[in-house]
């Protein structure tokens, strides 16, 4: 069964927006607000677009600026993939 | 007649940044150029295919990684790289830190040519062979001209007016014209300058539809202007940026005249095509007049020379009939790393207030044979020793840009 969890969320902003020097992002970072993390619009938009690519999810646009904090990100994509699931299950 | 100016507010440069061909700072640069040492390099996989266009002058060994923020790396094209390791080495060389002052007072000004290409290539590729969700987010900031002004500005919170020239080779003295015009206005430290990195295969290609790249094979040979063998320059990557701040502030800080004053700047336009005479002489006398000096006063001017027969000659007319046959000793550094684009004249702007820390005028650094008929001082061989108190530069674009400004070594005393 496929799961997004935190580190693949760190290893989609490290490949896409970077890292901000001043950053920890392996440290506690779930309910760290994305701007606070150094990521602004943009970045959060690019990163939307990579997972969305490569987890092969919709992450709408109008949906990705609501997206605050890491553990928002994990939970929205968690709930695309089980939607995924359920709805192969029932096909 | 120009107003008159306060004496306080001539703006003087006050620390200079380097990236270019020749050298990662502005020391590495100018000695390189004393030393005639060419940053002229064959063209590398970057560049892409075949295009007849051999040599070129690459900035070797930059690795912005080690030089910016994670962050900044995948919102930004090279050209900007190259231009926030500059702007770094500029503050630092001025002594500036941008947080001790207030953010509505400072501003960026730079010159860009090509923009983003590199990056936007890239981007467009991926739209075209795997679809729009495979484009960068950056690709919306990353390729315009205004992005690197927009860096620079972020970077050290400079909110004050900000601009962006974009006026091929000229642009790097009109970013200085209009750092002048903001500091006048009462803005307290200007970044200016240039760079540009059009090597990708998009940049190039839109170059070569000037038809004024040499495609010579051997680095020698291939850049030689005012001589009777021209057949068109070398595109180069890189610039330089300059802090300026108006005389009167620089003095409060105990920094003087930093590296020299900015006393004279005008442009023009050409439309030759149109019938109408070329604009160079007149720019140049409006640049003067502009610095109230005299043509006699001038001790070296650092010419654009591009190397194509038809602007050789132009160019070389304006010279002799402003400053006499023969008048005034005439450069080219750009030799050695090709033109630049929107960092060309910021690199001669540098180069020019080196030549007059140290009193000697750099020679140009290729086998020139000048054509009989070009009445100029074209100094060749080796560097020239002698005080330079006053120098010009000159910058041309192509489809018409025209700029030229003056430089002294200090800024008057009275107005």
């Amino acid at each position: 069964m496929r799961t997004f969890t935190l580190d693949d969320f760190r290893s989609a902003m490290r490949s896409t927006a970077g890292v901000d020097e001043q950053v920890d992002l392996d440290g506690d970072i779930a309910d760290v607000e994305l701007a606070a993390l150094g990521y602004d619009s943009l970045a959060v938009l690019e990163a939307a677009n990579h997972i969305s690519r490569t987890w092969q999810v919709p992450i709408p646009d109008e949906v990705v600026l609501d997206l605050a904090t890491p553990a928002a990100v994990v939970d929205f994509v968690g709930q695309q993939l089980e939607r995924q699931r359920l709805s192969a299950a029932e096909a | 007649m120009a107003t008159q100016q306060r004496p306080r507010e001539t703006p003087v440069v006050t620390g200079i940044g380097v990236v270019a061909p020749t050298g990662l700072s502005i020391e590495e640069h100018w000695q390189a150029v004393l030393a005639g040492k060419s940053g002229i390099v064959p063209l590398d996989e970057r560049c892409g295919p075949d295009y007849q266009v051999r040599l070129g002058g690459l900035v070797p060994g930059f690795d912005a990684t080690a030089h910016l923020p994670g962050r900044l790396l995948p919102q930004t094209d090279r050209w900007t790289h190259l231009a926030l390791y500059a702007a770094a080495q500029a503050l630092d060389d001025a002594g500036v830190r941008p947080q001790d002052l207030p953010e509505y007072e400072m501003a960026v000004v730079t010159s860009s040519s090509s923009g983003g290409t590199e990056f936007g290539q890239r981007e467009m590729q991926r739209l075209y062979s795997e679809g729009p969700s495979w484009v960068s987010a950056y690709q919306s900031i990353a390729w315009f001209y205004a992005a690197t002004t927009g860096q620079i500005s972020i970077r050290y919170g400079m909110r004050g007016p900000c601009d962006v020239l974009c006026c091929e080779q000229a642009g790097g003295l009109d970013a200085i014209g209009q750092a002048r015009r903001l500091l006048r206005d009462g803005t307290r430290l200007v970044v200016t300058g240039g760079t540009d990195a059009a090597f990708s295969p998009y940049s190039l290609v839109a170059q070569l539809t000037n038809g004024q790249i040499s495609r010579a094979e051997r680095a020698e040979e291939a850049y030689l202007p005012f001589d009777e063998r021209a057949s068109g320059y070398l595109p180069g990557e890189g610039g330089a940026i300059l802090v300026t701040e108006a005389a009167g502030t620089a003095r409060a800080r105990d920094a003087g005249d930093g590296y020299g004053a900015i006393l004279g700047y005008a442009a023009g336009f050409d439309r030759s095509r149109h019938g109408r005479p070329p604009v160079l002489a007149r720019v140049l006398r409006r640049a003067l007049d502009d610095a109230r000096c005299r043509a006699e006063q001038v001790d070296v001017v650092f010419a654009d020379a591009v190397a194509d027969p038809v602007q050789d000659r132009v160019e070389a007319e304006a010279i002799t009939e402003v400053f006499g046959p023969r008048g005034v000793p005439v450069t080219a550094p750009k030799t050695l790393t090709g033109r630049l684009y929107g960092g060309g004249a910021a690199l001669d702007v540098a180069g020019a207030l080196m030549a007059m820390r140290d009193g000697v005028v750099p020679h140009v650094a290729a086998p020139v044979r000048m054509a009989p008929d070009y009445d100029i001082d074209l100094v060749l061989g080796e560097p020239r020793q002698r005080a330079v108190r006053t120098a010009v530069v000159i910058a041309r674009g192509h489809g018409g840009f025209t700029a030229a400004l003056v430089l002294g070594a200090r800024a008057p005393e009275h107005g």
